[in-house]
């Protein structure tokens, strides 16, 4: 079996999720992973050291011009000449923008937001806001799938390879990127492991700064419930939930959030939920594994204080 | 500008959700169902706004049974000038934007707005899956979206920021939160709607790469463990040693 996996890199260098999606390939037990990254990506070879046996670079494909036509053209042609018999995504804005038109292409039977190891041909994915998980089958000889973040660990196994660059021809291009604004000092909320979040608990937007300090502790990244961002306390980009982003960290620290189901729906799949309020009957804490009642403006700080003297001795 | 917005039903987000036939279908008795928030809050929107300024003409179209008509009505309401339902149940997102595809290529439309996915099966396939049927540009996650003469601007989220493109049109592009403000029908675009076309299409036969198997509900969670508000060391240490996350 051969499967195909693309790498995605920001600015050159391949992101966490292209080791994730190298080792989901691996293990599935594929032998044959061959990495697909953009022609700007400087250490590709790394994604060897996770399973891939090659690892190539698309000429003409850079990582600040993303056009999904162009992409997926390359990826899908490069699939029918290499005999791939599964393509692999990262369920992030990019993958989600090219698995859906390499499946058209190939003319293959496509699962996405895959949340674990198949079984044989049987794919699933959860649904109706983290309430059930449905189970696919893919049909088609071809398949492709994208998988959601921090669904595999990535571990190195083996050894660097070496990078090809490869010309799959031109294509006209369709969309041109102007401009790029990222956020930058801070793991995107998407990627990153720990996420401490607050809600309206916390009265007014001059008091995040218990929220950051135990973030900076934690080496987390920062969110928050969707009435937060609606007025203006939090960035737009921090709001987590059906409405904003959907996440599943491996920590979620819930302060001063109720836990209404659409707040629920983005972040119920974090694999270890905290909640913190004053409230003993707020929902959030039918939802988590730990709960913390009582004030947050007394808690937080306490806790901030814990975790530091905790990576004091452990570091 | 001639625009055409896809609109999907789901089962509103507080809906109690069951299966029937051993686990291998959802069970749709006694579920409200609503216009998909993507498609009614932003895409919808965005695609009225558009025309309002410069004029034309919007489709609203649903792959779908005539359960669906409260919600093509109600799009109508809203202010879409026509709607047409492709009578087919949407069985997977390759298959309904494949029926989308088949309407669309003969229409001519400048623009297709979807949302950016269903909050039931979060897909977020069917656009780039109708892009690539109709060879068109596509982007993502659309949070603005300006029109240019023949070309597009959009601004789209990526992963920790913003990324803006320009695409000629016509082009797909899935809508997501800060593309519009939520409209809410009046009564005068309910009693409108009652005398807008809605026409009924009949699918083209298309045979499904997938299928499914079955749904599975989550165990539910073991009870929470209660940690002493004034003892935070030991939440710590259940963190590290219990949860191993720290
Ligand atoms: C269609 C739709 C989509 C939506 N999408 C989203 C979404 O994507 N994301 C989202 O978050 N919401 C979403 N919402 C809104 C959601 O229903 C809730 O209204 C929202 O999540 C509540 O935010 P909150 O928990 O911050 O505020 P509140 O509900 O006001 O809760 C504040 C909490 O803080 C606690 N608290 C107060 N003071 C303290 C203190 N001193 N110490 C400790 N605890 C304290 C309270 O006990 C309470 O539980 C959506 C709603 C709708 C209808
Ligand atoms: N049955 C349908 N009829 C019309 N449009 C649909 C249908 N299903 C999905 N869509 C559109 O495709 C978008 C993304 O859906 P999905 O890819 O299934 O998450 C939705 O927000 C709708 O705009």
């Amino acid at each position: 079996m051969t499967a195909i996996v693309f790498g995605e890199s920001q600015k050159g260098i391949c992101k966490k999720s292209a080791f994730e999606v190298v080792s989901f390939a691996h293990q599935m037990g594929v032998q044959d992973i061959i990495a697909l990254v953009t022609e700007d990506t400087t250490n590709g070879d790394v994604l060897g050291q996770y399973g891939a046996s090659k690892v190539y670079k698309i000429k003409g494909l850079d990582s600040g011009a993303f056009d999904s036509k162009v992409w997926a053209k390359a990826i899908a042609d490069f699939s029918s000449s290499h005999n791939g018999n599964i393509v692999i995504f990262s369920h992030s804005s990019f993958g989600k923008s090219l698995a859906g038109r390499v499946a058209v292409r190939l003319g293959a039977g496509i699962v996405s937001g895959v949340n674990a190891l198949p079984e044989g041909d049987l794919f699933s994915k959860s649904v109706f806001s983290g309430k059930a998980t449905i189970k696919y089958q893919i049909k088609s000889a071809t398949k492709v799938i994208s998988v959601m973040g921090n669904t595999m660990k990535p571990i190195a196994i083996g050894q660097s390879v070496a990078v090809e660059t490869i010309d799959l021809g031109a294509a006209q291009s369709s969309t041109k990127v102007l401009e790029i604004k990222r956020v930058e000092g801070t793991v995107p909320l998407p990627e990153a492991e720990i996420v401490v979040s607050a809600g309206r608990g916390l009265k007014d937007p001059s008091n995040w700064g218990i929220i950051e300090d135990l973030a900076k502790a934690l080496g987390a990244t920062t969110a928050c419930s969707r009435p937060v961002a609606d007025a203006g306390w939090r960035p737009h980009h921090e709001h987590v939930g059906q409405t904003g982003i959907a996440i599943r960290p491996n920590l979620y620290f819930a302060i001063g959030i109720s836990g209404a189901i659409q707040h629920l729906a983005g972040v119920n799949n974090s694999k270890t939920i905290v909640v913190i309020n004053k409230d003993p009957e707020a929902p959030f804490f039918k939802a988590g594994d730990y709960g913390v009642c009582g004030d947050l403006f007394e808690i937080v700080p306490k806790l901030t204080e814990a975790v530091k003297k905790f990576k004091e001795t452990h570091s | 500008m001639n625009i055409l917005v896809c609109i999907s039903k789901t089962p509103d987000t507080t809906a109690k959700i069951s299966f029937k036939n051993d686990s291998k279908e959802f069970n749709s008795d006694g579920v409200q169902f609503i216009m998909n928030p993507y498609d009614e809050w932003y895409a919808l929107v965005r695609a009225i706004e558009i025309k309002e300024q410069v004029g034309g003409n919007v489709v609203a179209l649903n792959v779908g049974g005539s359960d669906t008509e409260a919600i093509i009505r109600k799009a109508l309401a809203i202010g879409a000038d026509e709607a047409v339902r492709i009578n087919a149940e949407p069985t997977d997102s390759m298959f309904t934007a494949f029926q989308i595809a088949e309407y669309a290529k003969s229409k001519g439309f400048d623009l297709i707005i979807v949302g950016k996915e269903t909050i039931d099966y979060n897909g977020s396939e069917l656009g780039a899956m109708l892009a690539e049927y109709l060879d068109l540009p596509y982007v993502s996650y659309a949070s603005s979206l300006t029109l240019d003469g023949s070309k597009a601007i959009v601004q789209r989220d990526i992963e920790g920021g913003v990324e803006i493109s320009e695409l000629n049109l016509p082009c797909v592009i899935s809508a997501a939160k800060g593309l519009a403000e939520q409209r809410i029908p009046n009564m005068k675009g309910i009693m409108m709607a009652k005398s807008k076309p809605l026409t009924v299409v009949e699918p083209v036969g298309f045979e499904s790469k997938i299928q499914t198997i079955g749904f599975t509900v989550p165990p539910a969670k073991s009870s929470i463990k209660m940690v002493d508000p004034n003892d935070m060391d030991e939440l710590v240490r259940l963190l590290s040693e219990e949860a191993k996350v720290l």
